[in-house]
């Protein structure tokens, strides 16, 4: 029997728009208007700063393990600023960025790094769901939201981030085989950092890009540059109104680089060469995206940056200073009880009345009333 | 009224519920054209059409993930894990997401879904096919955990399931499915998650199960009542969890003797949390130590020998002559 070929796409293209010396490629240039490209050059600088002032605040053991951004706001931030509000965010646990670009306050980030519930609060009229933290199984939220979303005759469409490691997991590529087969209105977007942990993205997989998975769930796939902010946004622009017209999935591997720790508990040094971040930072999209700001769009000076520099540093204290307070008044340890039903069951006010009975004995015990 | 088996029974919870509300949607492996490997969505697909009744792709934890999304946007999936042996695959999806994302996200999203699975022993079957692993189930904060026992019941619970805000498992008796007939009304009929019920009153014992050893349990009881003129009171606990003790400590209290039967192995099994509470609430109420009839600490045997691992009348009557003796 002869062996007959069977045509399957085995291309993947690869999209920078802004290389990594700040040079543009003026075909590929979107169209971005002004407002939108300071707000988020903006969310980047401070999404920076952020990072800088949490692992801050860890080191003095003002607030417990968080997973820094350094090195992939454009990743995010180019992703996410093609959504509407009413659209979805489907977050992993690194999307800092994305999640403030998003609407989420920097105080609850704090509060909740801080080891306080009240800190993964989703306000009513945001459409984010909360942090995930095992690898990938969101992913397969983001599908039944999109479905939902399809079903109930809206375009909203589910934008869902992870990582280079979550393409090894199994729910990767259930969510990605249920999405095809569905049609859901999805934008996978993978922010492959090359590490997972102290894994590096060539022990992963044998493939040679995390793209090309997609076209075996018929799929489109493709792979940016993920610290070039222009093609980010352009491959996200072009799935999410592919998503928004009916035309299903897109998977976006944003091919960028994890410049801190897996985590503050994590020590890099172990398993990376110094020699290779680097090389990394030679190619950090935050300077690259103020070099077009300023020469190409004239939208930008050192002096604009400077004084936005001092006004996220006063954000940000402010942040700190709010999370400060609102910890203060959120002693009250018995709040664990609640979230848990829509209704406390037998069992459960049993167990927080005697949680509280041991709360006012201790305070009788110290002395106090 | 009509007399119906308990397929018939949950196919009739599901038709109706869907009739009232859009939002519900079946998802599953085989459960449109096939109907459900055991018949249960029959005809479904063809009144409600595929926006409604999807036959998923093979991948259990796709069909739980991609239930919590939709039931976090608002809708209300019932999906079904075809046994309960392979919901292993969906674990971590009910453990880490269903149970937690009401908590994770401050009362912001809820996820009211329900998860249908057949469950334990009696059919013959393969292997994975016949476990009972209910406690897995019950040991998870933020999920309620159900077993029904004949049609009626299940039908009302089924009912109950998909209207509750939580996330609910609900666990099958496939032994029951076809064993045996109950007259179930047309009208809706609901019954309340978290409470159990007195199936039988008596005075001398108190027998406490669920789900397919109800059946077992209460022809035990016939037994004892005729050959030995024991009065034994039968609880059926219906909810695993969260579980209701108030019904098993009153009547314990006024029996003085207690048994557990269900066929789940017996370490760390339901029982052990039911004891437990005797312990706690009825100590000193009790005449003699509390006895658990179940299934052996071993996995389930191939089912050439799975009526020497499953509990029996024999087995009950056998366990309540001791307690009566002692």
């Amino acid at each position: 029997m002869p062996r007959n070929k069977i045509n399957i796409s085995d291309e993947i293209e690869h999209l920078s728009v802004l290389n990594e010396k700040g040079q543009l490629d003026k075909d590929l240039e979107p169209e971005i208007s002004e407002t939108l490209l300071l707000n988020i050059h903006r969310t980047m600088l401070l999404g920076r700063r952020f990072d800088e002032r949490l692992l801050n605040l860890q080191r003095q053991g003002r607030i417990g393990t968080f997973a820094p951004i350094t090195g992939q706001e454009a990743a995010q931030l180019g992703a996410v600023a093609v959504l509407r509000s009413s659209d979805w965010m489907v977050p992993s646990f690194r999307e800092t960025a994305a999640e403030i670009w998003r609407g989420r306050t920097m105080e609850s980030l704090i509060l909740y790094y801080s080891g306080f519930n009240e800190g993964g609060r989703i306000p009513d009229d945001m459409n984010n769901l909360p942090v995930c933290v095992p690898v990938a199984t969101h992913l397969l939220h983001a599908v039944g939201l999109a479905w939902a979303s399809g079903y109930r005759k809206k375009d909203d469409v589910v934008m869902t981030f992870f990582g280079d490691g979550a393409t090894s997991e199994g729910d990767f590529h259930e969510g990605l085989n249920f999405a095809g087969v569905y049609r859901t209105p999805v934008i996978f977007v993978c922010q492959n950092n090359q590490w997972a942990i102290s894994v590096p993205r060539s022990k992963q997989t044998r493939s040679q890009t995390l793209a090309q998975k997609a076209l075996a769930y018929g799929i489109p796939g493709l792979q940016v540059d993920g610290n070039d902010l222009l093609a980010v946004y352009s491959a996200a622009k072009e799935a999410v109104e592919r998503a928004r017209s009916g035309g299903g999935p897109t998977l976006i591997e944003c091919v960028t680089y994890r410049l801190m720790m897996h985590t503050t508990a994590d020590d890099p040094k172990r398993y990376r060469k110094e020699e290779e971040v680097q090389e990394w930072v030679g190619r950090d999209p935050l300077p690259r995206f103020q070099k077009y700001l300023i020469e190409n769009k004239k939208l930008l000076s050192k002096e604009k940056i400077d004084r936005l520099e001092t006004e996220i540093k006063e954000e940000i204290q402010a942040a700190v200073e709010r999370a400060e307070e609102q910890k203060s008044k959120l002693k009250e340890p018995l709040e664990m009880f609640d979230h848990v039903y829509a209704e406390l069951p037998k069992n459960l006010k049993e167990q927080k009345a005697q949680l509280a009975g041991e709360l006012s004995g201790n305070k009788k015990e110290d002395g106090h009333d | 009224m009509t007399n119906i088996t308990m397929v018939q029974a949950l196919n009739l919870a599901l038709r109706q519920e869907m009739e009232k509300d859009d939002g519900i949607i079946l998802l599953g492996e085989d459960v449109g054209v096939d109907g459900g490997v055991f018949r249960v969505t029959e005809g479904l697909i063809e009144k409600f059409g595929e926006q409604r009744v999807l036959d998923t792709p093979l991948a259990e934890s796709g069909i739980v993930g991609m239930s919590i999304g939709m039931a976090a946007y608002g809708l209300r999936p019932v999906c079904e894990i075809q046994f309960s042996g392979f919901s292993y695959l969906s674990f971590h999806q009910i453990e880490s997401h269903a149970s937690r994302l009401r908590w994770r996200s401050q009362g912001r999203f809820h996820v009211p879904m329900v998860v249908r699975t057949p469950y334990g022993g009696g059919v013959r079957a393969l292997e994975h096919h016949s476990e009972s692993r209910e406690a897995f189930y019950a040991h998870m904060p933020g999920l309620k955990m159900v077993i029904p026992s004949g049609p009626r019941i299940a039908r009302a619970l089924l009912v109950s399931a998909i209207r509750d805000p939580d996330p609910v498992i609900f666990f099958e008796p496939k032994a029951l499915y076809r064993a045996f007939r109950e007259e179930v009304p047309d009208e809706e009929e609901t019954s309340p998650l978290g409470k159990s019920r007195l199936v039988l009153e008596g005075e001398d014992l108190t027998m406490i199960s669920y789900g397919a050893m109800m059946r077992p349990s209460l022809d035990a009881a016939s037994e004892l009542k005729d050959k030995d003129g024991i009065r034994v009171e039968v609880i059926d606990l219906v909810t695993i969890s969260p579980l209701d003790d108030e019904l098993f400590v009153q009547s314990v209290k006024k029996t003085g003797r207690a048994m557990v039967i269900h066929e789940a192995p017996r370490s760390f099994g339901p029982g052990a949390e039911i004891v437990s509470r005797l312990v706690e609430k009825a100590f000193f109420y009790l005449e003699v130590p509390i006895s658990r009839v179940t299934g052996f600490d071993i996995l389930i045997p191939l089912f050439s020998r799975e009526n020497y691992y499953l509990p029996n009348v024999q087995r009950i009557v056998r366990s309540a002559r001791q307690l009566l003796k002692t």
